[in-house]
C-alpha cells in the first residue's frame, strides 16, 4: 500500500491501445457503458427470437419453426431477457451513475467491479455458444429447450441429453457469480463512499433503490446458485436432488427457482422505479413527492418480496393456508407499489411538465406498470390462477412488467442519461417517433395477447388448431411486433447517430438537481475535480438558487 | 478534459466512512448464507425419505476431534488478529500458524471420512438421497473450508517474509470475518448432518 502511494503512475492510457484500454478497465463509467452497450446487443438478439416467435404463431398450424426450435427460441429469449438484458443494463446503468450521484469517484471495490462485469458478459457468450454445438445451427444447434425456468425432472439427463441444459446451467451460474459480485459492490458503495454532508436522508432515490436492489440480489440469486449447483451434482455427478425415481422432488425446484424467480422481478423493477423517481421530478419541476415514504415503500417491496414465491405454485397444489398466505403477501406488494404511483403522480400534479421523450417514457411507463400491476393482482388471486396459470394471459402479464414497466423505465434512462454519458444528446425528433411508435407496437402486441390467454390458449406451445379463436389475437400480436421492431431500429439509429452527429449537451441540459449533472460530459475519469458537498437533497438546486435552497426546509 | 469542479455548502457534516472491505464482507457471509440456507433446507427435505441404504446412523460417525479442531480454530484466529492488531507480530504469526493448523486438521479429516466411505463402505453421491445431500452440503461447506485454508496460507505466506505488518490488520480482521463464518456454518452442518440428520 505504502509504496503505491508513492510510485508515479505511469502515464498508461497512452501507451495502450484504445480496445485494451476498455478490455482493462477498472472505471466505473467504462464498466457501465460496457454493460449497457452488451445488453443492448443482446436486447436486439432477443428481439429477433420473439420476432421469430410470432411469426411462427401469427397463423394457426404453421410450419415456420419447428417444435424443437420453437422450444429452443423461447428458452433463449427468457433466459436471455431476465440475464443478459435488463439485469446487466440496469446495473449498468447503477455503475454509471451511483458514484456520480453520490459524489464518489469510483465504486467501492473497482476490480471486482470489473471481475463482475466480465463474469456477466462470459456467462452471456457461453449461453449463445451452446448454438454452435451439436446438431446444425439451423435447428437450434443444441440450445437449451427447457423454459427459462428449467422445471425438473424435464431437466434431467433423461429428458434434456445432450449439454444444452448444460449451457444453460452454467452461464447462469456465472452470471449470478457476477450478479452477486455487483451487488456487494453497489451495497458498500453506497454505504461506504457518499461525499460530505450526503446523510443516507440525503441521498437521491437512484442511490436508495440500487441499495435495495443490492440487498435484495444477495438473498435473491444466491438461491438460484444453490439450486443450479443442485442440478450440476444431478447432471454431472449423478445426485438424486431432483429425480423421482430415486425419491428426489421436482416440486423442490420449483420452489428453489421461484425463491430467486420471484425477488427477480423485483431486482429488475426497483432501479426501473429509480429511474422514474428521478427523471420524473427534473421534467415535472418539483421536487419528489414523499422521499421518506419512497424509501419506506421500496425497502417494503424488497421484503415482501422474499415471501411471495410460492405464487408460482398454486397450481401444483398446496394446502388451503399456503394458498391463502402466499395470496395475501402477493397482494400486500400492492399497497407499497400503490404507495409510489401515488407519490410520482403527486410530483407531477401542478408540477409544470415538460413533455419531452424521458418524460414520455415515464409517463408511458406509469400507465402500463399499472395495467401490469392490476393483471398482477387477479393472478395473485388462487382460484383465477388454477384458471389461467400457464396461460398467454400470464405472458402478456408479465411482458406488460417487463416490456411496458422496466424496457420503457429504461428508454427513459437512456434518453435522460445519455447526453451525461457521451456528451451529445438523442435527437428529440426521433426519440418521439421511437416513443410512438414503440407505445403503438406495444400495446398491439401485449393488449390483445391477454384475450387468448382468457381463451384457453397456453403460453409454449408452438403452433394451435385453427377455429379455436386464437388466431385473430395472435395475429394482431404479431402484427405489433413489427411497430415494435420499427421503433427500436429508429431507437438504435438515434443512438449510433446521436454518438457522432448529436447535439452538443453541455454539462446539465435538462436543469437537473443531482451530482451526476455537476460535473463535465462526459465526466473526467475522476469524476469530480474537488470532492462536493451537499446540505439538501438536490445539491445543484442549491448552487442554482442561493436565495432560496432546498435545505432551509428539509 | 477537465472537470468542473463543484462547490458546495463548505461546511460539511462529518461522516464517519464505514470500512468498504467490512461491509463488502457482510455482504458476500449475507450471499452465502442464503446459499447455505437452500442446502440445509434440501437436507431437512430429504432427511430420511432415501428409497435404498445405507441410511446415515449405519455409517455416519460423529467427527468429535475435527470438529473440536475447527471450532477452537476462531478463537486462534481471534488471538492472531488482535495481537496484529497490537503490532505484537510474532505472536499474531504463532496463532495465524496454528490457526491454519486446525483448520487442515479439519479437512484432513473430512477427506478421511470420505475416503472411508467412498472405498470401504461403496457409499457415493450416487448412492442414494442421502448420498446427494450429504456430500453436497457437507462438501459445500468444505470447499469454503478450502478456500479459507488458501487464503490463510497465503496471508501466512507474506506474513513469514515480514510483509504482514500491523497497519494491515483491517484487512486480516476481514479474512477472520469470512473463517468464523466458515465456522459458524459448521455448527449448522454439524447439528443438521450429524445430530437430527444421524
Amino acid at each position: 500500500m505504502a509504496a503505491d502511494s508513492i510510485a508515479v503512475p505511469l502515464p498508461r492510457t497512452e501507451s495502450r491501445s484504445l480496445l485494451l484500454d476498455w478490455l482493462c478497465t477498472v472505471d466505473h463509467k467504462k464498466i457501465g457503458m460496457m454493460y449497457i452497450v452488451y445488453a443492448l446487443i443482446f436486447l436486439v438478439i432477443m428481439g429477433c427470437e420473439a420476432i421469430l416467435m410470432r411469426i411462427q404463431l401469427a397463423r394457426p398450424e404453421s410450419t415456420f419453426l419447428s417444435a424443437d426450435a420453437f422450444n429452443r427460441l423461447f428458452t433463449m429469449h427468457g433466459t436471455t431477457g431476465i440475464f443478459f438484458v435488463a439485469m446487466p443494463i440496469l446495473i449498468g446503468f447503477g455503475n454509471y451513475f451511483v458514484p456520480l450521484m453520490i459524489g464518489a469517484r469510483d465504486m467501492a471495490f473497482p476490480r471486482l467491479n470489473a471481475f463482475s462485469f466480465w463474469m456477466t458478459a462470459f456467462g452471456g457468450i457461453l449461453l449463445y455458444a451452446s448454438f454452435f454445438t451439436g446438431g446444425s445451427l439451423l435447428h437450434g444447434g443444441d440450445a437449451p429447450a427447457v423454459g427459462w425456468f428449467a422445471y425438473a425432472p424435464l431437466t434431467s439427463p433423461a429428458f434434456s441429453p445432450g449439454h444444452g441444459t448444460d449451457f444453460w446451467n452454467l452461464s447462469l451460474l456465472l452470471a449470478g457469480i457476477g450478479s452477486i459480485g455487483a451487488a456487494v459492490n453497489f451495497i458498500a458503495t453506497v454505504l461506504c463512499m457518499r461525499c460530505p454532508g450526503m446523510t443516507l436522508g440525503k441521498m437521491p432515490l437512484f442511490a436508495w433503490m440500487n441499495l435495495v436492489t443490492g440487498g435484495l440480489i444477495l438473498v435473491a440469486i444466491s438461491p438460484l446458485t444453490a439450486a443450479q449447483l443442485m442440478l450440476m451434482a444431478d447432471r454431472f455427478l449423478g445426485g438424486h436432488f431432483f429425480d423421482p425415481a430415486a425419491g428426489g422432488q421436482p416440486v423442490m425446484w420449483m420452489h428453489f427457482f421461484w425463491i430467486f424467480g420471484h425477488p427477480e422481478v423485483y431486482v429488475l423493477i426497483i432501479p426501473s422505479f429509480a429511474f422514474i423517481s428521478e427523471v420524473l421530478p427534473v421534467f415535472s419541476r418539483k421536487a419528489i413527492f414523499g422521499y421518506p415514504a419512497m424509501v419506506a415503500a421500496t425497502a417494503g417491496i424488497g421484503f415482501v418480496s422474499l415471501g411471495v414465491w410460492a405464487h408460482h405454485l398454486f397450481t401444483v397444489g398446496m394446502p388451503s393456508y399456503g394458498n391463502a398466505f402466499f395470496v395475501l403477501t402477493t397482494m400486500v406488494v400492492a399497497v407499497p407499489t400503490g404507495i409510489k404511483i401515488f407519490n410520482w403522480l403527486a410530483t407531477m400534479w401542478g408540477g409544470k411538465i415538460r413533455f419531452a421523450t424521458p418524460m414520455l417514457f415515464c409517463i408511458g411507463f406509469l400507465f402500463q406498470f399499472l395495467i401490469g400491476g392490476l393483471t398482477g393482482v387477479m393472478l395473485a388471486t388462487a382460484p383465477f390462477d388454477w384458471q389461467l396459470n400457464n396461460s398467454y394471459f400470464v405472458v402478456a402479464h408479465f411482458h406488460y412488467i417487463i416490456v411496458g414497466g422496466i424496457l420503457f423505465a429504461i428508454f427513459a434512462a437512456f434518453y435522460y442519461w445519455f447526453p451525461k454519458m457521451t456528451g451529445r444528446m438523442l435527437s428529440e425528433k426521433l426519440g418521439k417517433w421511437h416513443f410512438w411508435i414503440f407505445v403503438l407496437g406495444f400495446h398491439l402486441t401485449f393488449d390483445f395477447m391477454h384475450v387468448p390467454g382468457l381463451l384457453g390458449m397456453p403460453r409454449r406451445v408452438y403452433t394451435y388448431q385453427a377455429g379455436r379463436g386464437w388466431g385473430v389475437w395472435n395475429m394482431i400480436s404479431s402484427i405489433g411486433v413489427i411497430f415494435q421492431a420499427a421503433a427500436i431500429l429508429i431507437f438504435v439509429y438515434n443512438i449510433v447517430h446521436s454518438y457522432f452527429r448529436g447535439a452538443l449537451a453541455g454539462n446539465d441540459p435538462w436543469d437537473a438537481w443531482t451530482l451526476e449533472w455537476a460535473t463535465t460530459s462526459p465526466p473526467a475519469e475522476y469524476n469530480f475535480s474537488s470532492v462536493p458537498a451537499v446540505r439538501s437533497r438536490r445539491p445543484l438546486w442549491d448552487i442554482k438558487h442561493p436565495e432560496d435552497p432546498d435545505w432551509k426546509y428539509e | 478534459m477537465s472537470a468542473t469542479p463543484a462547490t458546495f455548502a463548505d461546511e460539511a457534516a462529518e461522516l464517519r466512512p464505514l470500512s468498504r472491505g467490512r461491509v463488502g464482507m457482510w455482504c458476500l457471509i449475507t450471499a452465502e448464507s442464503a446459499i447455505f440456507l437452500i442446502f440445509v433446507i434440501a437436507y431437512l427435505v430429504y432427511m430420511g425419505t432415501s428409497l435404498d441404504g445405507p441410511t446415515p446412523k449405519q455409517i455416519l460417525t460423529v467427527p468429535v476431534i475435527t470438529t473440536i479442531c475447527l471450532l477452537s480454530s476462531s478463537a486462534t484466529m481471534h488471538w492472531a488478529t488482535s495481537a496484529l492488531r497490537r503490532g505484537k507480530l510474532a505472536l499474531f504469526r504463532l496463532f495465524w500458524f496454528v490457526t491454519l493448523m486446525l483448520g487442515t486438521i479439519f479437512l484432513v479429516g473430512t477427506g478421511r471420512e470420505w475416503h472411508r466411505f467412498i472405498y470401504q463402505e461403496n457409499f457415493t453421491i450416487h448412492t442414494n438421497l442421502f448420498g446427494t445431500t450429504f456430500y453436497s452440503l457437507v462438501g459445500l461447506h468444505a470447499s469454503h473450508v478450502a478456500v479459507g485454508l488458501i487464503a490463510l496460507a497465503t496471508v501466512m505466506i507474506l506474513a513469514l517474509f515480514g510483509k504482514v505488518k500491523q497497519e494491515h490488520s483491517e484487512r486480516c480482521e476481514i479474512l477472520a470475518m469470512y473463517w468464523h463464518f466458515v465456522d459458524a456454518v459448521w455448527v449448522v452442518v454439524f447439528t443438521v448432518v450429524y445430530g437430527l440428520g444421524r
